[in-house]
């Protein structure tokens, strides 16, 4: 494989395809942690001109990880569809790019173009992706998922109400999940990150926040963030469940590192198909994020956007109702300043919606990166505008017990009135039934909690 | 919306708050003064509170009516024309819990679920936005925590527990402990030694502390957990390891003190990266004969130790040494452990 391109007079060459994606990257700490960062802007500048000449078949035919050493690999080469392949296997990268943003080509066309791709092509059009291109791009790929309610449909934006407590109170817990309601987030699910994972405390959780469904009759659904396994023991002792949630990562050997495998996400779907208690057919909820591979030493020496590349491929399979990117939690040495955050959210949301997932983010950062408030309220406009299904409702987006900041309560009601944007449909008649919103606008109601405390 | 509409929703609300407390009378809230204006001023403009009221409620905020933007008159000028502002602090404990929310249906519900939790609950709202001191306190909280993150442990408090101090392979400081979390997860060669030469081997239970993201959350929990930890490892029988302390560490050096010092559980006690305003919580990350290419799923951790509304450190101490035993009883720990356990 000769990969090599002349740029203002001077040579480049790269000696394979993997280094080749390494250095078209945007600026990301976590690609220089890994080694395979440009060295310069213009060496980065040259590794897009080549990527753009490299035919789709080739990524096809080197994946991050080889198949016979990696179920992730395995499970979205099997998946391709073979009649789509065909059609597309000798367009180059440039040539995908500019399809997927011409006038002509409709999102319809680009769902049908998904089931074609593996990781490794979106990953590579991604690299070659201005900011704006990656929101144009997207906004054209509704994904829309069915559980209790409707996530994803165009012109609506939900918000996962997030009542975490550093103790797990449940007083606590059923404060915020009130404050959350009243501004109208929680359509996408009630869904509690536990501090403790034990079974006794997830079990108690599921059942609070089921009570509250069934009290006011919210068209929504409930989660209980804790490892797969202990929401499966849940479901098997017949605790209310409404989504099963799980981290996945990249690469087999990276969820080895978060204790799961293929076949104990294919047994989770299996008992959620028959425990669940909503609707569905969609159950299944899945958080990644761009780093995490790396951070389990399991990238297989490859960059950290290919890598989450592969998670949306693995989560394809469980056709869930919600997936999204954590993006800046992991930290500083992946994801260093708010630049690289907003940048790693927009691929991320354009990297899921390509492959054909329902996908929202939790557009946030931790303590020790640079960033801030600011930069979070700009990525989750940017993302808004992009068609993202939803993002976080943290009460002021500060989690009390995660420690880190996201997005709030308000933020997804300013979005919605800036954007004109809606709840999904059942919840917004839902909220309009209790005179929390009027017309797309929050009422004077809103915003009080203990309006929840009448029944 | 015409005055005489306007009039009517603002005797409503007046005749609910009426119903709601009929003798209450609050102390004005300094976030939100009632706005001073005079009773027989005409009211040129839509006005957001109804002063001859005002005295008897809690300043009602009419936040969903159209405010004037400057319904407050002007102050007089003091005689010598000199502004002053001169406030109380607003990070304290009594201030940050003031509700926010414009005519709750509830009021004194809402102020026990604002201390039902540490989360910035009951804030109320202006438009979809956050009200102005709710969103200055957010800001201050982010100032504060950015300016205590490059810190260290004080050394003071390390000698009163005689740990000696060890470090990663971190050479750079805090920016590249940051960037290079590779470089915290394995002990430098001088400290590998150290450990070697000071350790006893073979222990049931090895304490050792870390300042990972917050020096200060090993300042505020250090003195409550680890005299828990002693004392509790005695009664269960447990030996102790010789506790040290490491700098510039993260969590998987937890396989390099099992592979150095062979213990049956190691406990490292560390800094958790701050949450807003807040540094001092601490996690407790507990493995079975950590080993070379063990990884998070082989441990358990005991997170958010701090006191006042995470898990009390004194109590973590105990589940600390209830989890070494169960660990050793089952010789497995993280997801392991967990499905031995079922």
């Amino acid at each position: 494989m000769l990969l090599r391109t002349k740029l203002f007079g001077k040579t480049y060459e790269f000696p394979d395809l993997r280094i080749l994606m390494g250095k078209a990257n945007e600026e990301k700490s976590g690609d220089q942690l890994a080694g395979v960062a440009a060295d310069t802007t213009a060496e980065r500048a040259a590794a897009r001109f080549v990527l753009a000449e490299v035919p789709l078949w080739v990524l096809r035919q080197n994946p991050a990880v080889p198949y016979d050493q990696d179920e992730v690999t395995r499970v979205i080469e099997d998946a391709v569809n073979e009649t789509v392949y065909n059609e597309i296997k000798d367009w180059t990268v440039g040539e995908f790019r500019e399809w997927l943003l011409a006038d002509t080509t409709t999102g319809e066309m680009i769902r049908r173009i998904s089931n074609g791709l593996t990781a490794e092509m979106i990953a590579a059009v991604t690299k070659l992706m201005s900011n704006m291109d990656l929101m144009y791009g997207a906004s054209k790929i509704r994904v829309s998922a069915h559980c209790n309610n409707t996530i994803g449909l165009a012109g609506t934006l939900s918000s996962r109400n997030q009542p975490n407590h550093p103790v797990d109170s449940p007083e606590g817990i059923r404060a915020e999940l009130y404050e959350g309601l009243s501004y109208g987030s929680g359509d996408s699910v009630i869904g509690i990150n536990p501090a403790d994972d034990s079974y006794s405390s997830v079990s108690r959780l599921l059942d609070m926040t089921y009570d509250v469904i069934r009290t006011w009759e919210i068209p929504t659904q409930n989660c209980v963030l804790a490892h797969v396994t202990t929401q499966m023991q849940c479901m098997r002792s017949g605790s209310p469940v409404g989504l099963v949630f799980q981290s996945i990562c990249g690469s087999q050997k990276g969820n080895r590192s978060f204790g799961i495998s293929v076949d104990m996400l294919d047994e989770a779907d299996a008992l959620a198909k028959k425990y669940c208690f909503p609707t569905g057919p969609s159950y299944m909820y899945f958080e990644t994020g761009q780093g995490s591979a790396l951070s389990a030493n399991a990238h297989n020496g490859w960059d950290q956007l290919t890598m989450e590349a592969r998670n949306y491929g693995l989560a394809k399979r469980y056709n869930p109702f919600q997936v999204n990117t954590v993006v800046g939690f992991i930290g500083p040495e992946y994801l260093y300043d708010a630049r690289q955050i907003q940048r790693a959210g927009l691929e991320d949301h354009f990297m899921g919606k390509l492959t054909g997932i329902p996908m929202g983010c939790d557009a946030c950062y931790t303590n020790h990166a640079r960033a801030d408030q600011n930069a979070i309220e700009n990525l989750a406009v940017m993302l808004a505008a992009a068609g993202c299904n939803y993002f976080m409702g943290i009460p002021m987006g500060d989690d009390s017990m995660l420690s880190y900041q996201c997005t709030s309560f308000h933020d997804t009601a300013a979005l919605r009135q800036l954007l004109k944007l809606r709840p999904a449909p059942e919840f917004e008649q839902w909220m309009e039934s209790l005179g929390l919103m009027k017309n797309g606008i929050l009422t004077g109601r809103a915003g009080d909690p203990t309006l929840f405390l009448k029944r | 919306m015409d005055e005489a509409r306007l009039n009517a929703i603002v005797d409503a609300v007046v005749r609910e708050l009426l119903a709601l407390q009929p003798e209450q009378s609050a102390p004005p809230r300094a976030e939100t003064p009632p706005a001073p204006q005079p009773q027989a001023a005409p009211q040129v403009q839509p006005a957001p509170a109804q002063p001859t009221r005002a005295a008897a409620f809690p300043a009602p905020v009419l936040a969903p009516l159209p405010a004037a933007p400057s319904a407050k008159p002007a102050q007089p000028a003091p005689p010598s024309g000199e502004l002053r502002i001169d406030l109380p602090d607003p990070t304290e404990a009594q201030r940050r819990v003031q509700p926010g929310v414009a005519r709750p249906v509830n009021p004194q519900a809402l102020e026990s679920m604002i201390a039902s939790t540490t989360a910035r609950i009951g804030v109320g709202r202006a438009g979809p936005r956050y009200r102005t001191t709710a969103q200055l306190l957010l800001q201050a909280d982010h100032a504060v925590t950015q300016d205590a993150l490059m810190r260290n442990v004080d050394p003071k408090l390390l000698d009163e527990f005689g740990l000696f101090t060890v470090q990663t392979r971190v050479t750079g400081g805090k920016q590249e402990y940051l960037l290079r979390p590779d470089l915290g997860r394995s002990l430098n060669d001088d400290s590998r030694r150290i450990i070697a030469e000071k350790c006893a081997r073979g222990a049931n239970l090895q304490v050792c502390v870390g300042d990972g993201l917050s020096a200060a959350a090993i300042e505020a929990n250090l003195r409550q957990i680890f005299p828990v930890i002693r004392q509790g490892a005695q009664s269960a029988g447990l030996a102790l390891g010789t506790p040290f302390y490491i700098q510039y560490c993260r969590v998987g050096v937890l396989n390099d003190i099992g592979e150095l010092l062979n213990p049956d559980v190691v406990v490292l006690l560390i800094g958790e990266r701050p949450g807003l305003g807040r540094a001092e919580s601490m996690s407790a990350y507990m493995a079975f004969r950590p080993k070379a290419g063990d990884n998070d799923a082989d441990r358990n951790v005991i997170c958010n130790i701090f006191e006042g509304g995470g898990t009390n450190p004194l109590e973590a101490g105990a589940v600390v040494i209830q989890m070494a035993q169960n660990m050793i009883r089952h010789q497995a720990s993280g997801v392991k452990l967990k499905l031995v356990g079922q």
